[in-house]
């Protein structure tokens, strides 16, 4: 579709502590509505808000990390994380839900939506966006 | 005099936590709430201004924020208590006075 767009979502702020993390994954889902080629980005405290094992029922406000296993079906299924976030805080891609989508061209296989990558290849990924949304 | 201090955020976003540890008196306790609790886990770039810090202040972490962020209580730093809300409601009676760092 010629009227397609790369658009890229970067996401640099821990869940639940601000509101920037369900908004972005509000705005992400409804792009991907529009049909747009999304991909995301978790960098900084960003790489937090897809950690696994999250559970709010103490906090009287709604666990918004399995709506992430949602992705996968819109298509969404670039998601980058910076390797030297992941490190510096401690955590390794084990430490994150793990999203996957099925391939089309590929007989539905299912395959990883999350991508480790450095900081030079976020660099080139950030590069080749027509839109950047950061949250 | 000790006093109880809260940080709620992270402190690889902010400098919260660093000026926390860095003014507060001798014997105060620091307890890590909402964005703040990733302060007290292990191995990342500000574990070992904490560890260096619990030789001078007691800390403490709100179990609902770690449960909440899948933080979970094997990944903090040894010596750092747990509490619930009724700890935290504790800590802040049994201090004279409660700083939030912000």
């Amino acid at each position: 579709m010629s009227d397609t767009k790369k658009f890229l979502f970067v996401n640099r702020k821990a869940p639940y502590g601000t509101i920037y993390a369900w908004e972005s994954l509000e705005v992400i889902l409804i792009s991907a509505a529009f049909e747009q080629d999304v991909s995301l980005v978790f960098v900084d405290d960003g790489v937090f808000q897809i950690a696994k094992g999250q559970d709010t029922s103490d906090l009287g406000i709604k666990n918004f990390s399995p709506t992430y296993n949602a992705l996968g079906d819109y298509d969404i299924n670039k998601i980058y994380i910076e390797k030297e976030s992941l490190e510096a805080r401690g955590l390794t891609v084990d430490d994150l839900l793990k999203l996957t989508y099925e391939d089309e061209d590929d007989d539905w296989a299912e395959k990883d939506s999350i991508h480790v990558v450095s900081s030079a290849e976020l660099v080139e990924i950030m590069d080749q966006q027509d839109v950047v949304l950061s949250f | 005099m000790p006093m109880l201090h809260t940080v709620n955020k992270s402190p690889f976003e902010r400098g919260a936590l660093e000026s926390c540890v860095r003014l507060a008196i001798k014997g105060s306790s620091v307890l890590l709430i909402e964005d703040g609790i990733y302060g007290a886990t292990k191995g990342t770039t500000a574990s070992d201004m904490v560890e260096n810090a619990m030789k001078d202040l007691d800390f403490y972490v709100l179990g609902s924020d770690l449960k909440a962020r899948g933080v979970d209580e094997g990944r903090l730093i040894d010596g750092i208590t747990v509490v619930d809300y009724s700890g935290f409601v504790k800590l802040a009676v049994d201090n004279d006075k409660v700083q939030a760092w912000l």
